[in-house]
């Protein structure tokens, strides 16, 4: 009973913030409602069960991301200042888009899924299970794809700073404004 | 131990339907770059949802669904690092970061 009570709580706060995350004016706001969608989601792996997912959405998706997030909206934005939106007809054709595509999805969804799913109960995962699935390299053990998350890490390293930092042009440039 | 046994699938999937579509509406109709990202991360992290509680809920003796979910928070992860890197070229391009002032490109 309790936790359907917090499953419900978390499924208003998500319905309500991602709505609000789309559909506010202030960039900061905006940032701040996507925070608490996450979190509320780090709250459903927790019902679900799924404590490393839990841990990993708190830290690498409500910490990290959204540090990064703030820190670039303060960067490219000034504070206090609304943001404009699209107008006309291609606001009012990507709403007619969404809310079209939400009720087809939402008919299918009715209409198809099994209702005599239950959730089942089962002990919970333990950390020697994770690691064991996640390192081994047999059937339904993850090496491979840890091993190319690796690589796409560092070739994101490297491509976000390429791309961030100034060529030598401008640094000059800057250097002579500066003078 | 967590006994929800009250809760639907289905409960979860309309969450994560409505989180997805608030992500498309916002996809189209902000002019932000920034906005237009954490548009993307709503959509992104709807689809984590899906893979965690279909996981849960059909197979819950394999963990196939909850890895899919991990992959991707760490490919989401990476994709904001780089948007974020060329949402500050932009800026530093253009005077601001809006996506109209992408039609003019320089190669």
């Amino acid at each position: 009973m309790t936790q359907q009570i917090i499953f419900y709580l978390l499924a208003i706060a998500i319905t309500v913030f991602s709505i609000l995350a789309v559909t506010s004016k202030r960039i900061v706001r905006s940032a701040t409602y996507l925070l608490f969608v996450l979190l509320a989601t780090a709250g459903f792996y927790m019902l679900l069960g799924y404590y490393f997912l839990f841990a990993v959405q708190v830290s690498v998706y409500a910490g990290g991301i959204m540090v990064l997030f703030i820190m670039a909206i303060f960067l490219t934005h000034k504070p206090g200042k609304d943001v404009s939106d699209r107008v006309g007809w291609r606001f009012s054709s990507s709403l007619l888009l969404s809310v079209a595509g939400l009720l087809l999805s939402g008919y299918i969804i009715l209409n198809n899924t099994i209702g005599i799913v239950q959730f089942i109960e089962k002990e919970e995962l333990t950390m020697q299970q994770i690691g064991t699935a996640m390192l081994g390299a047999g059937k339904q053990q993850y090496l491979l794809s840890f091993e190319m998350m690796s690589i796409l890490l560092l070739a994101c390293i490297v491509g976000a700073i390429l791309i961030a930092r100034k060529t030598k042009t401008e640094k000059n440039e800057s250097n002579e404004s500066e003078l | 131990m967590i006994n929800n046994a009250g809760v639907p699938l289905l409960a979860y999937q309309l969450v994560s339907l409505i989180m997805f579509f608030a992500g498309i509406y916002g996809f189209f109709t902000r002019r932000n770059l920034m906005m237009m990202l954490i548009s993307v991360e709503l959509i992104l992290n709807a689809a984590d949802i899906n893979f965690a509680v279909f996981n849960r809920y059909l197979f819950p003796g394999e963990m196939d669904g909850m890895f899919f979910a991990l992959f991707t928070i760490a490919i989401a992860a990476c994709e904001t690092a780089v948007a974020i890197a060329i949402i500050i070229n932009v800026y530093r391009n253009f005077g601001n970061a809006e996506v109209d002032n992408l039609k003019k490109m320089k190669g």
